[in-house]
């Protein structure tokens, strides 16, 4: 069992309060009509599907119902760090395990 | 290499079996092949097998970063079947269930498929609607589904609960008798010893760490932990670690990758007499002929690469099993683990040239591509060798996800085993 921490809620919670959401920071296009095959391939099915280090969106469906991100590692599934929506990559070089 | 036939038996038996010779060399890498298959699954181990036997292609090299089927070939619940709706899929699927049928005459080795019939229970009405669609579309494509009332489920799976007031009252089921299961280790072995036989290399513990291209962009060979081999072609199958492979040759895939797990009871006497799933409470089970219940259902939420998985999903798993079969309320569970499974976004798999000349890819399996071994290999080996998709496979290739032309069985069914 995952445990993660919310940053809405401030808290270190299990897994089974929440539901993954995917990649983090990918960016919906500004101008649909001017995109590209290519890049509406990228926006929609491409995905970093990294080992090691991976952005990653989650949702506290079952406490705050809030959006946030994270930081895990996908080899160890540890979590590096969790941060609200919105905000830019953390830097991963200043990321050790932990709450953020 | 020794045949295996009843006198060869008798003749060890005899001898207290001392005359068995190695099924397959652990070969080195040479300097060059003309081709390099990346994973020793049964998917690459296939594909090498017809490389050589059908295409006459024997200078090949399957490469494992551990031993050979120990990915999720040796660690999958051996569902096959092939009643899926589409007809790009079924016709895939069916090509590979024509070849269990003979594979084991094929390969003088008994991969045990047994047509132990695979029985998909419906509990709804929606499900009802569904899988008679699922019925008729199969019907209409040549593949083997039909209809059991509540009644003949029970017939022809006697620990089912048929009662009306269970939690998920079984409403009737789709029943595909030509599917079951096989032996998943003796699939790889298989092909291994027939590859080996006419002459393919497979070296096992040798991770493939990048894969190396001309000034012209073409493929010139393979970095290994055992050094840079090289080769004409190289051919990737190295289903949850896709990705990471191809990435090195920047060729970017619509594949996440997922833990899957699964668990085994302890061995009991014969009892469940065929594969049965349910998509809405979300598992299946079968017994495997050494008497173990093996029970599944789907992916861990999260991607992972961490072969592992976590214990809500187990928790959840048994919990929909007792729920259809409260008789196994009691049973002890053995083990568990867990696979890396590559999943695409329309949940069907990838068999394709890539825009790097002499790089070809089969990935994309997912939870499911145990039934389709046979068939994968069958028609990548094809690809590989003609440098072209194999009619059965030329729907499958990666520019589907540009052109928008998906094979959507994500939205048609649910636990895709
Ligand atoms: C728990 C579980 C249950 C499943 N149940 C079913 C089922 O009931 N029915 C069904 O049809 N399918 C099922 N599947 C899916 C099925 O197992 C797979 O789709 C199928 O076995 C894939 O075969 P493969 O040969 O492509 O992959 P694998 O057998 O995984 O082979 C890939 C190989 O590539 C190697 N490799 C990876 N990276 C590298 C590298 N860099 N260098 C060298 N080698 C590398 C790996 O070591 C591995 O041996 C299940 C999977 C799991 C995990
Ligand atoms: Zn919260």
């Amino acid at each position: 069992m995952l445990l993660i921490h919310c940053p809405h809620c401030e808290e270190t919670l299990p897994e089974a309060e929440f539901a993954y959401a995917g990649q983090a920071h990918i960016v919906r296009p500004a101008d649909p009509m001017s995109q590209t095959d290519e890049q509406w391939e990228e926006f929609l099915f491409i995905r970093e599907n990294a080992k090691g280090a991976h952005y990653e969106r989650w949702r506290h469906l079952h406490g705050c119902g809030r959006f946030f991100n994270a930081v895990r590692d996908t080899v160890s599934d540890r979590f590096l760090t969790t941060y609200p929506s919105g905000t830019p990559r953390p830097d991963l070089s200043t990321l050790t395990e932990g709450k953020a | 290499m020794t045949r295996f036939n009843a006198f060869a038996l008798l003749k060890n038996a005899l001898n207290g079996h001392k005359g068995w010779t190695e099924q397959w060399p652990d070969s080195q890498p040479k300097k060059e092949y003309d081709v390099i298959i990346v994973g020793a699954g049964g998917h690459g181990l296939g594909a090498a097998y017809y490389l050589a036997k059908q295409h006459g292609i024997t200078n090949v090299a399957v490469i494992d970063k551990g031993w050979l089927g120990g990915g999720n070939t040796g660690r999958n619940t051996t569902i096959i079947r092939s009643n899926y709706l589409y007809d790009e899929s079924a016709r895939l699927f069916d090509h590979a269930v024509d070849l269990w049928e003979n594979l084991s005459q094929e390969l003088n080795y008994n991969v045990m498929y047994s047509r132990r019939g695979v029985l998909m229970l419906a509990h709804n009405v929606h499900d009802v609607q569904s899988f008679t669609r699922h019925i008729h579309a199969n019907r209409l494509n040549g593949v083997d589904n039909r209809w059991l009332t509540p009644q003949e489920c029970k017939d022809y799976c006697p620990p089912l609960n048929i009662s009306a007031n269970a939690r998920y009252p079984v409403m009737g089921g789709a029943l595909q008798e030509r599917a079951g299961t096989a032996r998943h280790d003796a699939v790889a072995w298989g092909y291994a010893r027939g590859a080996a036989e006419r002459g393919v290399d497979i070296i096992q513990n040798c991770a493939v760490t990048a894969i190396r291209r001309n000034a012209d962009g073409s493929v010139a060979g393979v970095e290994t932990a055992k050094g840079f081999i090289k080769a004409k072609k190289v051919a990737v199958s190295a289903a949850g670690h896709t990705s990471t492979v191809m990435q090195t040759a920047d060729v970017r895939l619509p594949l996440e990758s997922y833990p899957l797990q699964a668990l085994v009871s302890e061995p009991v006497k014969p009892i469940f007499p065929c594969v049965v799933m349910s998509n809405a409470v979300h598992a299946y089970i079968s017994q495997s002929d050494k008497g173990e219940l093996v029970i599944g259902s789907g992916t861990d939420q999260y991607t992972s690469y961490s072969q592992r998985g976590g214990l809500p999903l187990i928790e959840h798993t048994v919990a929909a099993i007792t729920e259809v079969f409260p008789i196994f309320n009691r049973m002890r569970m053995l083990r568990k683990w867990g696979g890396i499974v590559d999943v695409t976004p329309d949940r069907s798999a990838i068999i394709s040239k890539t825009p790097v000349q002499g790089l070809y890819v089969n990935c994309g399996w997912g939870t499911g591509g145990f039934k389709a071994t046979p068939g994968a290999a069958h028609t990548f080996a094809w690809t590989v060798a003609k440098d072209e998709p194999h009619p059965i496979n030329a729907p499958f290739t990666m520019e589907r996800f540009r052109t928008g032309r998906l094979i959507d069985e994500a939205a048609a069914a649910a636990v895709a085993h």
